[in-house]
């Protein structure tokens, strides 16, 4: 056998990743929920439920549970932890900035990303960019339903695969 | 022949329970695939992914450019010389996968793009047969591919689908699989080799009991017939689907084998050129067996190569391959239980399974494992292997997956078991 895994995995996981994925953030049930959807990760059967609670426009509390990867559980846990404080339109674009890192832009500094930019080596895996954004738009997902009073889906990271 | 002596060598007696299997010998095939040669960050190739698609050896890139270079040209229409030649490999396709399968009937052969087109094109045409009130019966172990095109039918034509459930050792329940058997039961639909467990299943003796209540039965052979040395006629099965480039040939190229008798009295599914006899601006005539099955241009090049994997595979024997792999499994088996914090899935006895192995690190999830492993210059598979009824049945999300070929010998599998014990070493387990 050889040396270790070669460099570029640890552009993947790093130390704030491993942490995340080792002691997710954001499990602890909220005293109240608003908005909430299930998420699913066909390609590798991941699923995360993300719970929002909202007051005053602003995100009060977000709880992700559910099982995947080192990525997908960093990223929820970085989600619950980057977003409460923010009004629903910082969300949106926060959810956006997110998106453009996954894809490889560099961030425009418009947006606070803080640890989230932790996840930047992601988008040097593409296979991986799924399980970092299901968290994503699991909550994508809940935030439209809950402002259109429509009903709750089954978010789906298929439609990544659409993006540019 | 010259390659006659390449990778196989008559082993000494009492060596073993099947005698007279000759040896094969993965490192002198291993130069067959130029593939093998390469480095993937940084280290050695170790590809152990073939249940998913197998690599190619010399011989079948050969065969693609050849036929591109020189004999490129469609099939069954033209007159011209080079017509001629793409037309005659083309079928010389079809006569050598019925002679590998001992088939008698090169009719029974149709050629598609993969089995997947080939398990729909029976549910379609053989389900076409069929009305409420009858049953499939599928397994809990089917490929999704086994599996979704009888959900189809169920919507469609009020069809009633049933499953064999699988034991606890990841076996099918053939007890409750005699018990569903009916009147009623029209048509049987069972993998022969399970891609995520490894099981291989007593086809002919479930082939036996269904044909005792008139049903049809369809085999998916993706896993099987690489790797095991059963012919359509010893499986019992009335339909057999497979792909060549899981058989180490190209990919986009498939087959549905059938009993002829059968393929006559299905329809088409599929309507175009090459599939017709006559046809009026209002109505058609279908062409034989199998060409009605075979609409439009098909994958000529790729069907023109398939038969140098064959004749690969027949080379060094398949009872030998089947030896090779079931040594090599069980010697997989033996290092991944000793590693003590896997569960491993699928029967325990290598003699009940085929060439892979699924496995679930309880800290490490499988898509992490799989990326540490590529870093490392090992491909494995992780996921749930397009079987998610049979991944809840396990109660597991995903698993890990190694699965061998005719190039993968026991330093492929130290290396694996290094490399899991690596991927812990990284995650700080």
């Amino acid at each position: 056998m050889d040396s270790g895994p070669t460099l570029p995995l640890d552009e993947l996981y790093r130390e704030v990743v491993l942490d995340h994925s080792r002691r997710p953030r954001g499990r602890d049930p909220l005293p109240r929920v608003d908005a909430s959807a299930r998420g699913f990760n066909p390609v590798c059967g991941d699923e995360v439920e993300v719970r929002v609670r909202v007051e005053a426009a602003t995100v009060a509390g977000v709880q992700v549970t559910g099982r995947g990867c080192a990525i997908c559980t960093a990223s929820g846990s970085l989600l619950a932890e980057v977003l409460p404080g923010r009004r629903l339109d910082q969300t949106t674009s926060t959810i956006e900035a997110f998106r453009g890192v996954m894809h490889g832009q560099a961030p425009t500094g418009e947006v606070e990303l803080g640890d989230l930019e932790a996840l930047s080596g992601v988008a040097r895996f593409p296979v991986r960019v799924k399980c970092a954004m299901l968290p994503w738009v699991t909550l994508e997902d809940a935030l439209e339903a809950w402002q259109s009073g429509g009903p709750l889906l089954v978010a789906s990271t298929e439609r990544e695969e659409a993006r540019p | 022949m010259p390659g006659a002596t390449l990778g196989v060598g008559v082993r000494g007696p009492g060596s073993g329970v099947r005698g007279d299997a000759a040896r094969l010998d993965p490192v002198a095939v291993r130069a067959r695939f130029p593939i093998l040669g390469r480095r993937v960050n940084g280290h050695r190739l170790v590809y152990l992914d073939s249940a998913a698609t197998t690599q190619k050896p010399e011989a079948v890139l050969e065969a693609i450019q050849r036929m591109y270079r020189y004999s490129n040209a469609n099939v069954h229409r033209g007159v011209h010389t080079l017509a001629e030649e793409a037309t005659a490999a083309y079928e010389a396709c079809r006569q050598r996968v019925a002679r590998f399968l001992h088939a008698p009937d090169p009719r029974g052969v149709v050629i598609l793009r993969n089995a997947t087109e080939a398990l729909n094109l029976v549910a379609r045409a053989w389900g076409a047969r069929l009305g409420p009130g009858d049953e499939v019966i599928a397994t809990a172990m089917e490929h999704h591919s086994n599996l979704v095109p009888w959900i189809m039918l169920t919507r469609e034509r009020g069809v009633t689908l049933r499953h064999v459930p699988i034991t606890d050792g990841g076996e099918l329940d053939l007890g409750a699989y005699e018990r569903m058997l009916s009147p009623r039961t029209r048509i049987v639909a069972v993998t022969a080799m399970s891609n995520v467990l490894g099981t291989i299943n007593p086809v002919a003796e479930m082939a036996a009991a269904a044909h005792r209540v008139g049903a049809v039965v369809v085999v998916d052979g993706a896993q099987s017939v690489p790797h095991l040395p059963v012919g359509f006629a010893a499986l019992g099965a009335d339909f057999l689907a497979f792909s060549a480039h899981k058989a180490y040939g190209p990919t986009g190229v498939g087959f549905l084998v059938g009993r002829p008798e059968l393929l006559d009295r299905m329809e088409p599914v599929s309507g175009g050129g090459e599939m017709i006899r006559e046809v009026h601006l209002d109505r058609a005539t279908w062409n034989d067996v199998p060409h009605r099955f075979e609409a439009g241009t098909p994958s000529i090049v790729d069907a023109a190569a398939f038969p140098a994997a064959l004749d690969l595979l027949e080379e060094l024997g398949m009872d030998a391959v089947r030896r090779h792999e079931e040594e090599l499994v069980a010697y997989a088996l033996e290092r991944l239980r000793s590693l003590g914090f896997l569960r491993l899935h699928g029967p325990l006895d290598p003699a009940r399974r085929g060439a892979l192995v699924s496995f679930v690190d309880p800290e490490i999830h499988p898509h992490d494992q799989a990326q540490v492993l590529d870093g490392l210059g090992i491909a494995v598979r992780a996921g749930h292997h397009c079987a998610q009824p049979l991944m809840r049945r396990l109660g597991e999300v995903a698993t890990t997956r190694a699965s061998f070929g005719i190039h993968t010998d026991r330093d492929d599998v130290d290396a694996l078991v290094d490399g899991l014990l690596a991927t812990r070493r990284y995650f700080g387990g």
